[in-house]
């Protein structure tokens, strides 16, 4: 399955120019629990960039970090040089103009029709006539596969096809980046496929930078440049996907072939079974 | 015993804390107003499914409700040989009490339920989230229209509530009880201030207007982005909607009547 | 629906609205009665004005002429002072105009009732009513009642 879109050895090389996002020493947590413990990561210009991590490590609040829609409890984040969180609201809203950004269910909204849906960014922010609305609008759908969608409501797509229009949104604006919040979860080997080959044309024919949340090892190694491995709020591992292949960390290699238990335990942290049972405190 | 106490105190800091957003959320939706005046077709659209929708049920109620205190006032002041005042009664109960308390009441449920739940599934399908990304302002472009359209729909409800309930009463009182027809609307017309009676209606359901309307929209926004959540966001709208009309009206029917 | 339509419903729901507003105004309310601030004012003095209140009417054999705009108390004759407003196409009342206050059935509201005299000249903008008879309160009048049933009743035993 993944052969049909490997695209040659890996094109990771290290940059010359700056990274476009530098994030340093970034802590964040929710309540008592930490979610991110000291995290540096760069995301350089051009390239698709995988972040990868067992579910529940905070991926998706990454996301939201660098969005600006969250604050992080310590450290910076820059996006093409600016502090994302020091920015004006209006600062930040300009700067999110430049960002799209794919939600895991496609949060398209529900009321309106796939056109309307991906002129939504451009009616809000552009003052273009409704004829470029259009041209623009079908351009963006053609790119997706689903310009003879663009009548249906979002109730009537599957979850592959939300999100193809989804990402046709996020990209109305010609925007410099795309976050991809899971782009593959839940999805048949068919529309996976289409999605995976989706990002890497886009990224190469736009000059793109794209960002790839994402626990799916096979499909996400196979069109990113370089991988960040998460794990307990700390980036465990970076590399290209061969060399992350071949990682000395068991963790590393645990996730990346995907066996059920090693250093990352398949075991919530809890006292013994023993200790479980023996205990009164479920049977009151 | 402690564990009461502290858990009290966590309540009420909540319940606090909860106020401190609702009202924030307030501003920031009136300040929206500057990005609504020039995109009327929010406002109208809005308008459509808060105030055009509600109308059915607004007029079917307020018939029933004309015509049951025309009923009840009539076995009332006929035992004081004073039918005549039967066209007082009713309008004055409909113009100054019933028209915007039973319209807000009503609003809640049907308008700000259906308001609750509509931010709070789009909140629980990150279609707000989507927006802020996409930089647009979701309070601006989401709840600031919504919370317009409500503040202007609530008394032009009202006002047909009570119109509607007058003309009910109106057909029981004359078409089935007999009471004289002339007596009936001159009382009325003879009892029943403008500045008095209907404009302070009116300034009743502008306040009911605010409030519920504000309520639905904090609820929604506020939600825990579950399914959970939304029910019992969409169920906190209408009960907190109905206990601050009630106590608003005690408090607006002192300062208004209580001279 | 498309954006047509809903403009059109959302531009009747607000004409209805309005409409009933002004029904409300016109036909429930006393609006259309009050508006006529037009017309002249002329004075009376009463010894006792009963429930009288501002706005109450003042008719003229049964007729609607007018309405009492104000009521104040003079100190020094110990008086109401009853001010009311007359409209004017009403402007044929005879200067010797007596002045009365009513109820409306027993236990209805009060107003004024002028009964004409036989004057040539008219009531004037600032004119005061010369005869005025108060209002009848019933306490006063059952008392008086019994009072004389109590006299009666003891120069019969006697």
């Amino acid at each position: 399955m993944a052969r049909i879109y490997k695209l040659g050895p890996p094109r990771f090389t290290v940059s010359q120019n700056p990274p476009l996002i530098k994030i340093r020493d970034l802590h964040f947590s929710r309540g008592d629990r930490v979610i991110f413990d000291g995290v540096d990561i760069d995301i350089p210009r051009g390239k698709v960039t995988a972040i990868m991590g067992p579910s529940g490590t905070g991926k998706t609040t990454l996301l939201k970090l660098i969005g600006g829609q969250l604050r992080p409890s310590r450290g910076t984040i820059e996006v093409d040089g600016l502090n994302v969180h020091a920015l004006s609201r209006k600062a930040l809203f300009k700067l999110r103009m430049r960002m799209g950004m794919l939600f895991q269910t496609g949060a398209l909204l529900t009321d309106l029709t796939v056109y309307d849906n991906v002129a939504y960014p451009l009616r809000e922010h552009t003052d273009l006539p409704e004829s470029m609305i259009r041209r623009l609008v079908l351009m963006k759908l053609e790119a997706v596969g689903l310009r003879g969608a663009r009548d249906l409501l979002p109730s009537a797509l599957s979850g592959g096809m939300a999100r193809r229009v989804a990402l046709a949104r996020a990209i109305s604006l010609d925007p410099m980046m795309v976050m991809y919040d899971e782009p593959f979860t839940g999805q048949d080997p068919i529309s996976m496929g289409v999605l995976a080959q989706l990002v890497r044309r886009l990224n190469d024919a736009v000059g793109l930078t794209s960002i790839l949340v994402s626990h799916d090892v096979e499909e996400t190694s196979a069109i990113s440049d370089l991988v960040y491995v998460i794990n307990g709020g700390k980036v465990i591992e970076q590399g290209t996907p061969n060399e992350l292949a071949n990682s000395s960390s068991a963790s590393v290699r645990q996730f990346m072939s995907g066996l059920p238990d090693g250093p990352v335990g398949f075991h919530y942290d809890a006292p013994t079974l023993d200790e479980d049972l023996l205990s009164m405190r479920g049977a009151s | 015993m402690l564990d009461i106490l502290a858990s009290f105190g966590r309540k009420g800091l909540e319940a606090f804390e909860r106020l401190g957003r609702g009202h924030l959320l307030f501003l920031q939706i009136l300040a929206g107003i500057t990005s609504l005046l020039p995109r009327p077709g929010l406002l109208v659209a809005q308008m459509h499914s808060i105030g055009v929708r509600t109308i059915t049920i607004i007029v079917v109620s307020g018939l029933f409700v004309g015509m049951v205190l025309s009923l009840q006032g009539y076995y009332v002041l006929s035992q004081f040989a004073a039918e005549d005042s039967l066209g007082v009664m009713v309008a004055a109960s409909l113009v100054r009490e019933l028209g915007p308390v039973v319209t807000a009441l009503l609003f809640a449920g049907r308008a700000g339920s259906a308001l609750t739940a509509e931010i709070g599934l789009m909140k629980a399908t990150e279609q707000l989230s989507g927006l802020e990304m996409m930089a647009v302002d979701p309070v601006r472009r989401i709840l600031t229209p919504r919370f317009f359209a409500g503040f202007i729909s609530m008394p032009l409800l009202a006002a047909l509530f009570s119109a509607v309930g007058v003309i009910g009463g109106y057909f029981v009182g004359v078409g089935l009880l007999g009471v004289d027809e002339g007596a009936f609307w001159s009382q009325m017309q003879a009892k029943i201030d403008w500045d008095g009676d209907v404009i302070n209606g009116v300034i009743k359901s502008l306040v009911f207007g605010v409030i519920c309307t504000w309520i639905a929209l904090f609820q929604g926004y506020d939600t825990l982005p579950t399914s959970t959540g939304v029910s019992r966001s969409t169920t906190r709208t209408v009960v907190h909607s109905a206990l601050a009309v009630l106590v608003l009206d005690f408090v607006l029917t002192a300062l208004m009547f209580g001279d | 629906m498309n954006t047509r339509q809903l403009e059109v419903t959302v531009g009747a729901f607000m004409a209805a609205g309005l409409v009933t507003l002004f029904f409300l105004a016109m036909q429930v309310s006393n609006l259309a009665n009050i508006t006529t601030s037009e017309g002249y004012e002329v004075s009376a003095r009463f010894d006792n004005i009963g429930g009288l209140k501002v706005r109450s009417p003042v008719s003229m054999a049964g007729v609607r002429i007018g309405r009492v705009v104000n009521i104040g108390y003079d100190q020094k004759s110990y008086e109401a002072v009853v001010t009311m407003l007359i409209e004017p196409e009403y402007n044929q009342i005879p200067e010797d105009t007596i002045a009365k206050i009513y109820t409306s059935g027993l236990l209805g509201e009060q107003y004024i009732g002028l009964d004409p005299g036989g004057s040539l000249e008219n009531f004037q903008q600032g004119s005061e009513v010369m005869i005025t008879q108060s209002a009848l309160v019933l306490e006063e009048i059952v008392g008086q009642f019994l009072f004389r049933k109590a006299e009666e009743n003891a120069a019969s035993q006697e």
